[in-house]
């Protein structure tokens, strides 16, 4: 029996016969060659992830640490600057308004998604005809929110002479530029992100699944109402995927680019209302040749999606319940 | 009607039960009208924007109706035309990218995640852990040494930044994807493999791949849609017009054109959603497994 699987393992072409005879005297250990094979084979397969973790992901991470305590123009070689990147960054006034914003973004557009999101799942979910339909008109926004050709509508639509102004005008209100208005064009962006409440929404209807009828007749039995029955069953059992969709929701957001640079044509106006962290960093790398504070600025905004992150681990202790 | 009949044949508990069918009945027609004219409303700018391409630009200020009054296929043949190369030249090119991201995707995350899921090797626990800890990435962090790397590699104005990456497995989540699903799959079909004297090649080929069907094609539907609708890497690698892809082109587009040429702005955008929606509607089994496993949009 031994020796079976040494000897009838299959050769992939190409691969090196095995040295057999070496072996034949050992002792009848089973294990460890073939466990060491297994291993060879392992790095096989995992080859082109380890080239790109090592080209494309740890080593471009560690590079870009490096140019941030640099002054780079992509021109000349990397001059060191010590900590004056993040000295500047306390004064760039620009940069504390990209804060500002994106931080409003996060916060506002984030929690009511995932409102809507909740909402629209526990509705759908128990014995509703046509489910699978109305799952994949919700669902359809998540799928097209993030192309360029929608931002192309957004700007139409919220734009002076636009959509919403005709819709308005209709029932006789006088509307505005809402995306060519400081104060408003960042609210027409938070919409379009809670436009796209589906991919959340489905996560949470597979979560919903997973609640078991039981509980729900349970309390049909002790008379409650739907109201507490979503709060005292369905959202205490669902804050894992709760606790999921925000993690990935917050960190999606902090990297939103292309909807503010398409709506604003690049500027991040009016009056860089709509300046997103990302498309700050993108025009002092990519408009004005800054790398080396593109990469200070980049590594700020991966310290801010780690930091929240790890906030949520924490917090979610106090109220994320995991099933016995 | 049968529940009066009901009523009168038993009295008490059936006529209850009728009512509460009834109210039932009203209730789910509620909920559904509810439904319905929220996902209407949800949809409406989309429809709109259907109809408007067919509209004249001056209309589309105008008419927030969704039945255009006439068919007037001039705003896609003025799209078509209005940019530097015509519009199918994008096309290709965003297809070229997306097709070879597809392949390179299947490949490299597929052998990948084999190995994860099945073999045992030194530092498997730090390696999938590294992976894990990649998948939510911010491309900003990277972008500048990827940036120089492909410059000093002159790759700067080719498709290879948007390509070979993907033959390295760099989206880690599919890898996460396919590892939950390899690790699904009964152990028994590779053992009998084994003994038959299959290699790990043959079996991740001949048995592995063949039942991972359904996560190779949540893989490739969510690779083709987020590399047709990237935008933030191909603006930054591709700068030469010749090589602009769909999204590319359709921000020079609305730069150029500004607010004078909705019409054809809307065209053109539909066309570049097209494919997305074709997808959605011929992939929707393998998207909502996507999501509902690894929460991608």
């Amino acid at each position: 029996m031994t020796t079976v699987p040494t000897f009838s393992r299959g050769r992939a072409p190409g691969e090196p016969p095995p040295a057999e005879p070496p072996r034949a005297p050992e002792p009848p250990r089973r294990r460890s060659p073939l466990a060491k094979r297994e291993g060879r084979v392992a790095y096989l397969f995992l080859a082109p992830w380890f080239v790109g973790m090592v080209l494309i992901t740890i080593g471009p991470i560690l590079a870009s640490l490096y140019l941030s305590f640099t002054e780079y123009s992509l021109l000349q070689p990397p001059e060191w600057l010590g900590l004056d990147n993040y000295r500047r960054m306390l004064e760039d006034e620009r940069l504390h308004t990209a804060l500002r914003v994106t931080f409003t973004y996060v916060l506002v557009s984030v929690p009511l998604q995932l409102a809507l999101a909740l909402a629209l799942a526990f509705f759908l979910d128990r014995g509703v005809r046509g489910l699978a339909v109305y799952r994949s008109i919700y669902y359809l926004p998540s799928l097209l929110g993030g192309s360029v050709a929608i931002a192309i509508l957004w700007r139409q639509i919220f734009g002076t002479e636009g959509l919403i102004n005709q819709l308005l005008g209709l029932v006789g209100i006088e509307g505005q530029g809402w995306v060519s208005h400081p104060d408003h064009a960042l609210s027409t962006l938070i919409v379009l992100n809670v436009w796209t409440f589906g991919a959340p929404m489905v996560i949470f209807l597979a979560g919903l699944r997973q609640i078991p009828a039981m509980y729900y007749e349970a309390a049909d039995v002790d008379g409650a109402g739907g109201f507490t029955k979503f709060w005292r069953i369905t959202v205490p059992l669902l804050t894992p995927i709760i606790f999921f969709n925000l993690v990935l929701q917050i960190i999606g957001s902090f990297q939103t680019f292309t909807q503010a640079f398409i709506v604003s044509g690049g500027t991040g106006g009016p009056a860089d209302s709509t300046l997103f962290y990302t498309l700050y960093t993108y025009q002092r790398g990519f408009g004005s040749f800054e790398m080396g504070y593109a990469s200070a600025l980049a590594w700020v905004l991966l310290v801010i999606i780690a930091g929240f992150t790890a906030v949520n681990f924490l917090a979610a202790k106090r109220w994320v319940h995991y099933g016995d | 009607m049968a529940t009066d009949l009901e009523s009168i044949a038993a009295p008490d508990p059936a006529a209850l039960a009728a009512r509460r069918r009834r109210d039932g009945r009203k209730r789910r027609l509620l909920k559904h009208a509810a439904l319905i004219v929220f996902g209407f409303a949800m949809l409406y700018p989309l429809l709109w924007m259907v109809s408007s391409s067919f509209k004249p630009s001056d209309l589309i200020f105008r008419d927030a109706s969704l039945i255009p009054t006439e068919f007037d296929f001039s705003n896609y043949t003025e799209g078509w035309t209005a940019l530097a190369r015509p519009f199918h030249h994008y096309l290709i090119n965003s297809a070229i990218i997306v097709f070879f991201s597809v392949v390179g995707n299947l490949l490299s995350c597929a052998l990948a995640a084999y190995a994860f899921a099945r073999l045992q090797f030194r530092g498997k626990r730090l390696f999938f852990a590294a992976m894990l800890g990649t998948i939510m990435l911010p491309i900003h962090v990277v972008i500048v040494p990827q940036y120089i790397l492909f410059s000093e590699l002159d790759w700067i104005n080719t498709y290879y930044p948007l390509i070979v990456p993907k033959f390295l497995a760099t989206d880690a989540f599919f890898i996460f994807l396919m590892v939950q699903f390899i690790r699904g799959l009964p152990r028994e079909l590779d053992d009998a493999a084994r003994i038959d004297g299959c290699g790990h090649f043959r079996i991740f080929w001949r048995i592995i791949m063949p039942l991972c069907l359904p996560a190779l094609a949540t893989t490739a539907i969510f690779t083709f849609i987020s590399v047709w609708n990237d935008f933030y890497s191909q603006l930054i690698f591709v700068t030469d017009p010749d090589l602009y892809t769909v999204p590319v082109a359709l921000r020079t587009f609305v730069d150029s054109q500004g607010e004078s040429a909705w019409g054809p702005l809307f065209a053109m955008s539909l066309v570049a959603l097209g494919p997305i929606f074709g997808f959605f509607l011929a992939g929707q089994r393998y998207l909502m497994r996507g999501i509902a496993t690894t929460g991608i949009k």
